[in-house]
């Protein structure tokens, strides 16, 4: 994509892709889209979407040794919170290009993520943060932040797999 | 309502023979669940929040405590108030933020009574409609009949005849001051409030279950732990072994603190904290820097002592304290077959940066919602739940692991049996259990 102007379909694609990796429980493939070094995964606590998590507790902060093994986790059987495995549905919309920071593109995109288990349906809401560099005529995550819109979860309980 | 005798025979406790069991309906009946809020939610001291929280005057914090919305308040005079979070005049929430500061008064929207921080009523729209005998200075916001400030700790009591807090505490004051001696104490930012679809005495026993850790938290031992380079403590010794789970493992010395109250590990300079490893590889200059401090300070023997902390410890009915993860944990049901958790990371003040980084590293390793373990707790405890609708056929859960002093096979259950003696008894009689061992 170097030397082309990265448009909103462009991130969109990505980001549906992303999506349906996710709901199809094609962890290793999802994992390989982000940055192999630097790459990051982060929620804030209900209560303090906009805090550091060096300072504050989130409810996740993976840099990529953490995000390697949560993945290898939820794949091994061993996370008997997700096996039986969740159904789960990204929804993504309002899409956008907020801005750049060095290499990478700012997108900021809303979510609703209904996961499905033991009869319940449990609703995650909330907004994407993500930094994507252009790499190869698509992208890779260098950092994926999470923030929920929810107070609290509750009836949630957990989150376990990967919203 | 329950018949007393019928209470009274939801324990089988045979310390004879070595069996303790539970009836299942103690986990889904709702009479029993109007019970424990009777017995034991509304005459107990509970956990209610950290003084860190709000800790200017004018800062407050909303938050409901064994179902009553409060307000936690910095008042203006300096004092520390909780405040029933209703308007005297029709019921309206006064304060609808779930925290704040600089508060002068808190107004309701509702008709415009205006309370100041102390919770005094000072201003009613339109005063000169009520009679001489409308007493405005009785109609301030309800202080909590019970409220104690213990080091930051803030616990209230809806019974105004409770016991002193010091009587309640008991033997668990030193060990809760323990935890509190690794610095000033704060919460970290970040609240953690999350939920089970599940009874809040499971939570209560898994909190302090050590027999659960290897097959719950397999992945945590076998996937995360190696990931980080760290080696697996054997929480369970191998089959057919007559030692306790040794030390350096994660191993239990059950003490009971009085009045319901235990910890898994009294605290003690050779105790091996479940973070050591970890902050030893990852934090080492750090916790070298921090040693000295708490050495200078305590002395080594409690320095030890302090930095190990305690096992994981109930202060009955439900505030858990995890000094390996600085965990505070409270809990309330509010159906038989559901509850509101409230997880904190408390932590020293004096942290430099990147010891806080590690510790909070730490934490998640293993706990809260999004963590590499807690989820797994909810899964288990939440197919308890969905199992125990079948206790008209499947009456009883065994919890008899370790009676008779037995000490092989890895971690006993004494601790849960002290929560189930003192549960038991206040359901039964109102007081405190007369012995909690075995």
């Amino acid at each position: 994509m170097a030397g082309v102007a990265v448009t909103r379909a462009d991130v969109e694609d990505f980001l549906f892709a992303e999506a349906d990796l996710l709901d199809e429980w094609k962890l290793n493939e999802w994992l390989a889209l982000f940055d192999e070094e630097r790459g990051g995964f982060y929620m804030p606590a209900t209560d303090s979407p906009g805090s550091i998590h060096t300072q504050a507790l989130f409810l996740i902060a993976d840099d990529m040794t953490r995000l390697r093994s949560r993945v290898g986790q939820l794949l091994s059987g061993l996370t008997w919170s997700e096996n039986p495995q969740s159904r789960t549905n990204h929804m993504i919309s309002n899409v956008r290009i907020t801005g750049m920071e060095g290499d990478a593109l700012l997108v900021k995109a809303n979510f609703v993520v209904y996961r499905m288990r033991f009869q319940n349906i449990d609703p995650y809401i909330g907004k994407y943060y993500y930094k994507l560099l252009p790499r190869d005529g698509t992208f890779k995550i260098l950092e994926r932040r999470v923030i929920l819109d929810l107070e609290s979860l509750r009836p949630h309980g957990k989150v376990s797999f990967i919203v | 309502m329950l018949e007393t005798r019928n209470v009274a025979g939801l324990i089988l406790d045979d310390r004879e023979e070595g069996i303790f069991r539970v009836h299942r309906s103690a986990f889904v009946d709702k009479e029993i669940f109007e019970l424990e809020r009777s017995r034991i939610f509304d005459c107990s001291w509970l956990f209610a929040g950290h003084i860190s929280e709000f800790p200017k005057p004018g800062d407050f914090i909303t938050r409901t405590v064994a179902g009553r919305p409060l307000i936690l308040v910095n008042s203006d005079d300096g004092r520390i108030r909780a405040l029933l979070n209703t308007c005297r005049h029709r019921g309206n929430l006064v304060c609808r933020d779930h925290k704040g500061s600089g508060a002068e008064v808190f107004r309701c929207f509702y008709h415009g009574w205006i309370y100041n921080t102390r919770g005094e009523l000072k201003g009613i729209p339109g005063e000169d409609a009520y009679s001489d005998a409308f007493d405005r200075d009785a109609l301030g916001l309800e202080p909590v009949p019970g409220m104690h400030n213990h080091r930051g700790c803030i616990f209230v009591s809806f019974d105004p005849d409770i016991e002193s807090f010091e009587d309640f505490m008991g033997d668990a004051l030193p060990v809760l001051n323990n935890t509190l001696d690794l610095g000033d104490m704060e919460f970290a930012e970040g609240h953690l409030k999350y939920s089970m679809r599940a009874n809040w005495k499971l939570l209560v026993e898994n909190s302090m279950d050590g027999y659960h850790a290897a097959f719950t938290h397999e992945r945590f031992f076998e996937q995360f732990l190696p990931a980080l380079g760290l080696s697996r403590p054997s929480p369970v010794p191998p089959p057919g072994s007559k030692e306790p789970a040794a030390a350096g493992s994660y191993g239990y010395r059950v003490v009971p603190l009085g009045n319901g109250h235990v910890t898994t590990h009294y605290p003690s300079p050779s105790r091996v904290s479940q973070s050591k490893a970890y902050m030893e590889k990852y934090a080492g200059e750090e916790l070298k820097k921090y040693r000295e401090v708490l050495t200078k300070r305590h002395g080594p023997e409690k320095a030890g002592m302090i930095e190990n902390g305690s096992g994981n410890y109930l202060i009955f009915p439900n505030l858990i304290i995890i000094d390996g993860w600085r965990v505070f944990r409270t809990f309330y049901p509010s159906s038989s077959d559901y509850m509101e958790i409230n997880g904190w990371a408390c932590l020293p003040k004096e942290d430099t940066p990147e010891m806080r980084k590690h510790r909070l590293d730490w934490y998640l390793g293993f706990q809260g919602p999004g963590g590499f373990a807690t989820p797994d707790d909810v899964e288990a405890l939440e197919g308890c739940q969905m199992g125990f609708a079948t206790h008209k056929e499947v009456e009883w859960s065994d919890i008899s692991r370790g009676m008779k002093g037995i000490t092989a096979g890895g971690p006993g259950e004494l601790q849960m049996r002290v929560f189930w003696r003192e549960w038991h008894s206040r359901l039964t009689t109102g007081r405190h259990a007369a012995e909690y061992n075995d």
